[in-house]
């Protein structure tokens, strides 16, 4: 198995990203998974600005990757972030997983992103028309997160 | 000494990076009561909003110990993704 954790400035090939994983003979599956900087409702975004954790940020990801990889059956897995300055419809965020058969990597894919979004020390602050303010922890997240928590 | 790092929200209303607090020994909600009575700014700052805490790295609860040379975090919930 391979892991892959990138989390840098520069934006990332998602067709370079794939073809890394799916050189493997042994996967019949990958994943993939892309978030990108959308318009806010009713504002107009200019620019987003993503801050993190180094170190703790990499670390954080690592350990929800090797606990996706003790509950399923999984090949490789790549994880980039995208830290600093953002604008709409950009990247911001790949997970791809590969495993023999789809429903690991559908399942490892969604987990994975689970837990970024509400265990992973980034946060966002978005730039509007109306000013500047830092996003806020959505109660939705943590939903998603917590269904996990039941044994399969 | 303990030293401890903020992040996002809380970095830019404490106008702080990072500070140390010395001859300390007591948990993070102990460490936390501390740097609110800094001043009436960094209370009302740190009681307005959810503080989360990793100690050397790993988000522990306001209950876990903070020992000499630990590196301390408080931060906001996570938004990333």
């Amino acid at each position: 198995m391979t892991i892959r954790i990138r989390v840098q400035n520069d934006d990332f090939d998602m067709a370079a990203e794939y073809e890394r994983l799916r050189r493997n003979d042994s996967y019949g599956a990958v994943v993939t998974f892309t978030g990108l900087v959308r318009e806010v409702q009713g504002d107009h975004l200019q620019a987003m600005h993503l801050e993190h954790y180094p170190g703790m940020t990499e670390n954080v990801l690592m350990t929800i990757v090797k606990q996706a990889d003790a509950r399923w059956n999984l090949g490789d897995v790549t994880v980039i972030h995208r830290v600093g300055s953002l604008t709409l419809n950009e990247q911001i965020v790949l997970v791809a997983v590969s495993s023999a058969h789809r429903v690991d990597a559908f399942e490892a894919a969604q987990f994975i992103m689970d837990f970024l979004k509400t265990k992973a020390p980034f946060w966002k602050k978005e730039a509007t028309t109306r000013g500047e303010h830092w996003v806020e922890a959505k109660d939705s997240d943590d939903k998603a997160g917590q269904r996990w928590s039941v044994n399969k | 000494m303990i030293k401890v790092k903020f992040f996002a929200a809380l970095r830019e209303r404490l106008d702080c990076n990072e500070t140390g607090v010395e001859n300390f020994q007591g948990t993070a909600h102990e460490l936390l009561d501390i740097l609110k009575s800094r001043s009436t700014q960094w209370r009302a700052t740190l009681e307005a909003q959810q503080v989360l805490c990793a100690v050397n790295q790993q988000l522990v609860p306001l209950s876990a110990e903070v020992n000499e040379g630990d590196e301390v975090a408080l931060f906001p919930p996570v938004t990333g993704g």
